[in-house]
């Protein structure tokens, strides 16, 4: 074996099982009398957050970190986790990515007319034309395809074990013991199919890709939108003001409803509908609602 | 290259009874190889797996427990010293500050029984609120430090640490760091030295810190130093591994990782901690080459000594102060001071920028506690712990975030200085027990007009559940005394005190006003388990009905993680979904004001 060391990136978003993934590979290599070393960031990791595990093995590790541009293998669980550290990866080195996408909330947050999610919207053909190898599987829908979702982190690491070119068998006794005991057959089988996915040695091209959003049109300020208000019809009975998502109504010195913040009001009507008193109207200027 | 090859590396891939360990489980290894008897912690990350595994020891081996805060588990280890046993505190660089009351002392008095500390820094701070360098208070306690560099020498220099604590009569620091404690490599483990205790410390003269006791100690602390120093000369832990002559490194830590990994021709001196330090080694070192660079994460500690030496080298001004080093930083200083070429790399791969801050869970018993806040227009001072992240989108619920306990003074202060709102405290229940009674205390002798919200999920959860004196149960899983929040704060004479479910919106609403109108200290207990410690709760999912969903999108200012955008769309925005994380808490349900959520259909 070459002095180099290997680098494998285990990248993924909290709960998806790149900790399992990076044990497994690190015990395995442990096995097989290589020094190696594993580190993580898991601090937040519970709490939904980009969740990564570098792992080293060969004859000498010194740094327990991987630098830009030379990790030999990037495991992706997740789609966009992937995109993000592909500066991580060699140019000659391989990637593997769940074409699975996790959207966070946080890519849900711009309320403005037609807004898109902020996810990256870079296709599995657009990516993998641009890296010497490449394999996009659809690792999450070959777990369903086992009825369990949950191990298609063990999906990738049957992959990974192909692309390494390490024998099945020096993985599956250190996978059975890290997983638990009532799942240790699916995750045997995961394990092949992740393997035989590599080893039936498709065109490195993407699976399906995962359905693109149509763009809505173009988003737009809601300058347009104003609310009504007939004073005379309002008690102050404060309904508007508590359930208004975007908490722009606020009631004034003389109990009425105004829009206290114009800018953050999307024109989603909930006050409109909410009034007991139909005392609220939203006009959208010229914006036609879509159904 | 090297003519002195490092042995222990290369024995270290050959020998078969190797185990891999984090550097966490490695120093607890280490206190236990050394025969530690007592070991004592407030969970911390990235330190908080030291304790969880010194407590996998046997209980007859080792006392192992939680303290409510890390001022108390170093009083805790410095009683077991004086005792005659070797005793252990763990914590991460922030719980230092709050020991170092005691530990600025206790150098003077020295140790008995080996006294170790293990702290943790977070230099790229991953889990913090700072980044501060704790090898700067162990120079300002003239307490050794030791810094391994990987988890091998997190065992070694660990049980290393109490001979040296017990041999110069010092409490002796390890420092850690992230990538030290949740690094995992192959580590050598030996034997458990079984120690008979050396019986308590009969000397009033050290042991009781008066004035003139202490004027008494100082002199020595400075003659221990030069013991110290002539020790680190000495020591094989100081490593010179000679290499080129034309340049060499100085370096500590896992920094010394880095500079193996793009340096592997340079002459290194690698230190074992950064003080003291052995002057006469750095000056013959700094003699031997042409130019010397230090290589140190964080700040200038070991650089600024060595200049003090009136040595010129090289350090900070091609590495930066900030962050966590990397062999991407560590190449690009020694490139930057001139001792290789710089990096020739092809461009690398173009990533893509992904959002996906941290989030509170899917039912997380915090967010109604915050709706509740957000609908009251009030300030709320916050508190360290998962629930610091009710700061940031959508919640934005939290105005201020300073430290453990903060949050209740800092409210004192807000209503004293006079604001325009009421002002609340929100504090969980592991942060109130650490530091947050004294300021409840403090609140009601000073007739403060505050509220303070305690939210209480049973549980230490940012650290990944750990129990505490609220949960009744120890680290070895024992049953103990539960505290009673609503008899202690009566006990600190709060008038006003109430108990509400946290997933009872409604009461939570009517129990929040409420308080707010009290006048003078009132305390809400929203009282709810965490959703993943110690047990994953999991109750029937929702759904949303998109027949009936306006998109208005209001579930989604929970910021609850299972509910994002779906695709179908109404009147330019996203319908919501819910995906399989439901955990069944209801929160949405409560507030969707077309009821388009519903219990799913199994």
């Amino acid at each position: 074996m070459s002095d180099r060391p290997t680098n494998v990136l285990i990248v993924g978003v909290g709960g998806q099982g790149v900790i399992l993934v990076s044990k497994v590979l690190t015990e395995v290599c442990q096995a097989r009398g290589l020094a190696v070393k594993q580190s993580e960031v898991h601090g937040m990791a519970k709490r939904g957050g980009a969740v990564f595990s570098h792992v080293r093995f060969g004859r000498e590790i010194w740094s327990p970190t991987i630098a830009q541009g030379e990790a030999d293998v990037l495991l992706a669980l997740e789609w966009a986790e992937g995109l993000r550290w592909l500066g991580h990866l060699s140019r000659a080195g391989t990637l593997i990515a769940d074409t699975r996408r996790i959207v966070p909330l946080a890519a849900c947050l711009d309320r403005s007319w037609g807004a898109q999610p902020a996810y990256p919207r870079r296709s599995p053909e657009d990516l993998l034309a641009g890296i010497a190898n490449g394999f996009a599987i659809d690792a999450t829908g070959i777990a369903m395809d086992l009825g369990n979702a949950r191990v298609a982190n063990t999906v990738v690491l049957g992959a990974l074990s192909a692309v390494l070119g390490q024998p099945a068998e020096d993985w599956q006794p250190v996978l059975a013991r890290n997983v638990p005991p009532k799942t240790v057959e699916v995750n045997h089988a995961a394990f092949a199919r992740g393997r035989a996915w590599i080893e039936s040695r498709p065109e490195p091209r993407p699976a399906a890709s995962p359905p693109a959003r149509q763009p809505v049109g173009a988003t737009a300020p809601m300058n347009g939108v104003r609310l009504v208000i007939t004073e005379s019809w309002c008690k102050g009975c404060d309904i508007c003001v508590k359930m208004c998502p975007e908490r722009c109504l606020a009631l004034n010195g003389a109990q009425v409803v105004e829009l206290s913040d114009a800018g953050a009001c999307t024109g989603c009507r909930v006050c409109e509908w909410l009034c007991p008193d139909f005392a609220i109207t939203v006009d959208r200027g010229g914006q036609e609602p879509r159904a | 290259m090297h003519e002195q090859p490092s042995l222990e590396a290369a024995g270290r891939n050959e020998a078969p009874a190797l185990r891999v360990m984090s550097g966490n489980e490695a120093i607890a290894r280490g206190a236990w190889e050394a025969g530690v008897k007592v070991a004592a912690a407030y969970p911390g990350t990235p330190s908080t797996e030291i304790l969880e595994n010194i407590a996998t020891y046997p209980a007859e081996d080792v006392e192992a427990q939680w303290a409510t805060n890390e001022k108390v588990s170093v009083d805790v280890a410095i009683g077991a010293s004086f005792a005659g046993a070797r005793a252990l505190a763990a914590m991460k660089h922030v719980g230092l500050n709050v020991a170092a009351d005691a530990f600025m002392s206790q150098t003077y008095i020295g140790a008995h029984g080996g006294l170790v500390l293990v702290v943790c820094d977070d230099p790229g701070i991953h889990s913090s609120q700072n980044a501060q360098d704790t090898r700067l208070l162990c120079r300002l306690a003239n307490a050794p430090v030791l810094e391994p560099a990987d988890a091998q020498e997190a065992l070694d220099f660990t049980r290393l640490a109490f001979d040296l604590s017990e041999r110069f009569d010092t409490p002796v620091v390890v420092r850690g760091t992230t990538l030290l404690s949740h690094t995992r490599s192959q580590v050598r483990v030996g034997a458990r030295k079984a120690r008979e205790t050396l019986g308590f410390s009969e000397d009033r003269e050290k042991n009781v810190m008066t004035p003139t006791n202490a004027r008494k100690r100082h002199p020595l602390l400075l003659e221990r130093e030069a013991k110290l120093r002539a020790y680190f000369e000495e020591a094989d832990i100081t490593r010179w591994e000679q290499g080129s002559a034309d340049f060499g490194v100085i370096t500590v830590g896992t920094a010394y990782s880095y500079v193996r990994e793009v340096a592997p021709t340079a002459s290194i001196l690698k230190l074992a901690g950064s003080y003291p330090l052995p002057e006469e080694t750095i000056g013959r070192f700094c003699r031997s080459v042409g130019r010397v660079l230090v290589v140190e994460e964080l700040e200038p500690v070991v650089e600024t000594e060595i200049r003090a030496m009136g040595i010129a080298v090289a350090g900070k001004d091609c590495i930066s102060r900030i962050g966590e080093l990397s062999p991407d930083v560590v190449r690009d200083g020694l490139a930057r001071a001139g001792f290789i070429a710089p990096a020739a790399k092809p461009e690398p791969l173009p990533g893509t920028e992904v959002v996906r801050p941290p989030v509170l869970c899917a039912g997380c018993s915090h967010v109604s506690t915050y709706m509740a806040l957000r609908a009251l227009d009030v300030r709320v001072a916050g508190d360290i712990g998962c629930y610091t992240l009710a700061a940031t989108p959508p919640l934005l619920a939290i105005d201020t975030v300073v430290s453990m306990g903060s949050s209740i003074a800092n409210a004192v202060g807000m209503a004293k200085a006079g604001t325009e709102r009421p002002v609340v405290a929100t504090i969980g229940d592991s942060t109130f027990l650490h530091a947050g009674i004294p300021a409840l205390i403090d609140a009601v002798y000073n007739q403060a007009d505050i509220t303070v919200l305690l939210l209480d999920n049973h549980v230490t959860a940012m650290t990944g559940g750990q129990d505490h004196p609220g949960t009744g149960r120890t680290l070895r899983g024992a049953d103990t005394h539960r505290v009673d929040y609503a008899e202690l704060a009566r006990a600190c004479g709060v008038e006003w005190v109430e108990t509400v479910d946290s997933y009872d919106l409604g009461a939570l609403h009517r129990t929040v006003r409420e308080a707010v109108q009290f006048k003078g200290v009132a305390l809400v207990i929203s009282d709810r388990p965490c959703v993943l410690d110690p047990v994953k709760i999991k109750g029937p999912a929702f759904t949303v009905l998109a027949a009936d969903c306006t998109a208005c999108q209001a579930c989604l200012n929970i910021g609850c993680p299972s509910i994002t955008w779906g695709d179908e769309r109404y009147d330019g925005h996203y319908k919501a979904q819910i995906d399989d994380g439901c955990i069944g808490c209801t929160l949405c349900a409560q507030i969707c004001p077309t009821g388009a959520i519903q219990l799913a259909q199994s």
